[in-house]
């Protein structure tokens, strides 16, 4: 195991941001904290790398205890935050000697890092240019490299793609296979399933603070619905006759609007209008939704995710 | 031994991070750096030829060269330690901070840097002053060991309120707060002997301007340049910048220390 946590627990103040964390990560693997904002991914990630002290609970990262080797704990990891972690008024090139010279590489080593950090990440033609010029992506880039310097074991994203156009998201999420071919452990929290869903070999669920799940993404598929279709209505009549002729399905009536579980086939929606043309309800409207954060937390918690941004 | 000497790497890298943002963003620098010189200007061919007269002799403007050099000097340093909360401030609202402290670096490094960017900075901003002062008529007696004696007690003073304006950056919600607290420092030296004697002053004042840290600073640099008494303003001038230069250390530590809440 990678890392390890028993127990974790912080409040700020009378607000619990934490309470009662217990995760383990095998080494090597993709680990991912699923969460809306507000759950406590940010301040989980913050424990572990060694940036808040937990109120209660423990933690092992890379062998070392966190409470009593931190510096060791220091050593091993790597954390890319979700705010630039960029000096932003030193180049890309001396971003990186920065890093180098603070993980006491001998000069020529630095160098040759930096360099191969630059071309690795496509960064060469903007290595000399300060990261005030660079996009959004070139800047998360620059940061993840940063962090790469001191070959960490572990490595933190904390939402490594929020705030990035598709592209660049689809670049980062290569990037962030690739770091596993060596053997490093990355835990990355997001808040898309998308995202832990293409990268994660296991994910948790957060939620107010508490984990509501924990498993392989299959698995945790398996326990969410595999999606509904939305049927819209004039009048509440023609909702409750379709909710009638529809067993499974929950009416939400103050949008006139039924929700039909499904699993996303043609044949399942076929059967669902020719229920209704059996019993001549008339819908307005249909749309197709594919599971989202929305339904794992529906299903795990019984209620939709908050935005407490 | 080897905890010490990647402590000591540590604050180099950090010293030479800072000096690369002094060079390529210079602009604060030179307005710190100007500020002393404006002043100097100021005081010598504005008002320098009335508050001369003032002194009692009657040297007009080429007496208070001599007199007003010692505060300038003064003003040079406070306008740096400014400098510094600003960019101790600046520095904080940065993500990189956030990567330094995952990092198995020494946290002293942090703080340590900034402290010796901003002494090299005001070192090389006293030189600047001092040869502009000597330019327009400061006329110093002092020999080498006097000259010695004063850039010991400047630079004392410089590392104290140094020390203290890292505290004071770190203390503060905002890099406009952080601008904003320090300038008590660059009016210190106008409400003490600095820039005219004290005994000129209302009564209040006077008690104020007699007992201020400032004073005892100016007097003792200003009686090594121009062999002016210096009494027990010497040992005043040492406690003095020991006490806030410990106060600012120890606080510093104390608030880089803590957590920051986000």
């Amino acid at each position: 195991m990678s890392v390890t946590t028993t127990g974790l627990r912080k409040s700020y103040g009378d607000k619990v941001v934490l309470d009662g964390v217990d995760l383990k990560v095998a080494s090597g693997t993709i680990f991912s904290l699923l969460g809306p904002n507000g759950a406590g991914k940010t301040t989980t990630v913050n424990i572990l790398s060694t940036l808040v002290t937990p109120d209660a609970g423990s933690a092992t990262i890379a062998g070392h205890d966190l409470a009593t080797e931190p510096d060791a704990v220091r050593a091993a990891i790597g954390l890319t935050g979700q705010f630039s972690a960029v000096d932003s008024l030193l180049t890309g090139e001396e971003n990186l000697f920065l890093m180098a010279d603070l993980h006491h590489l001998p000069r020529r080593v630095g160098r040759r890092r930096a360099a191969e950090l630059l071309d690795r990440f496509e960064l060469t033609e903007a290595a000399k240019k300060i990261p005030m010029t660079y996009s959004g992506g070139m800047r998360r880039k620059l940061d993840l490299a940063m962090t790469l310097v001191g070959d960490p074991k572990v490595i933190f994203l904390d939402e490594p793609t929020t705030g990035l156009d598709p592209r660049s998201r689809r670049t980062m999420w290569d990037i962030i296979r690739d770091l596993t071919a060596n053997g490093v452990t990355i835990f990355l929290t997001t808040q898309y399933l998308d995202e832990a869903d293409q990268l994660a070999d296991s994910i948790a669920v957060l939620d107010g603070g508490r984990l509501v799940a924990q498993g392989t993404p299959d698995e945790l598929k398996r326990r969410v619905p595999g999606g509904h279709l939305r049927l819209r209505f004039a009048d509440p009549v023609e909702l409750r006759r379709a909710a009638g002729a529809l067993h499974e399905s929950t009416p939400d009536e103050d949008a006139l609007a039924l929700r039909v579980p499904t699993d996303g086939t043609v044949s399942s929606l076929r059967a669902v209008l020719a229920r209704l043309d059996a019993e001549a309800v008339a819908a307005d409207g249909l749309t197709v939704h594919t599971p989202d954060l929305d339904d794992v937390f529906l299903s795990l918690t019984g209620h939709r995710t908050k935005e407490l941004a | 031994m080897t905890t010490m000497s990647y402590a000591a790497r540590d604050s180099v890298t950090m010293l030479r991070r800072n000096l690369r943002h002094m060079r390529r963003y210079p602009s604060l620098t030179l307005m710190l750096l100007g500020q002393p010189l404006v002043f100097l200007l100021l005081f010598v061919y504005v008002f320098g030829g009335t508050l001369g007269d003032g002194l009692g002799g009657a040297g007009g403007r080429a007496e208070y060269v001599g007199y007003v050099t010692p505060a300038i000097l003064l003003i040079t340093v406070a306008s740096a330690a400014l400098g510094t909360a600003v960019s101790v401030a600046m520095d904080m609202t940065e993500g990189i901070i956030a990567r330094f402290r995952t990092m198995a670096i020494s946290r002293a490094s942090m703080l340590t840097g900034h402290v010796v960017g901003t002494v090299i900075q005001t070192v090389l901003g006293l030189v600047v002053v001092t040869g502009v002062a000597l330019a327009v008529g400061f006329s110093p007696t002092a020999g080498f060991g006097e000259w010695a004696a004063a850039a010991g007690v400047l630079l004392l003073l410089t590392v104290a309120l140094t020390w203290m304006s890292v505290a004071l950056g770190l203390v503060a919600k905002s890099v406009e707060t952080a601008s904003n607290t320090p300038m008590v420092f660059l009016l210190l030296p106008f409400l003490g002997s600095g820039f005219v004697p004290a005994e000129s002053m209302p009564t209040a004042l006077r008690w104020f301007a007699e007992y201020q840290p400032f004073t005892p600073v100016v007097e003792t640099v200003r009686g090594l340049l121009l062999g002016t008494p210096i009494g027990n303003s010497g040992w005043l001038a040492i406690g003095w910048c020991l006490l806030i230069g410990g106060v600012g250390y120890l606080w510093s530590k104390s608030l880089f220390a803590r957590e920051r809440n986000r």
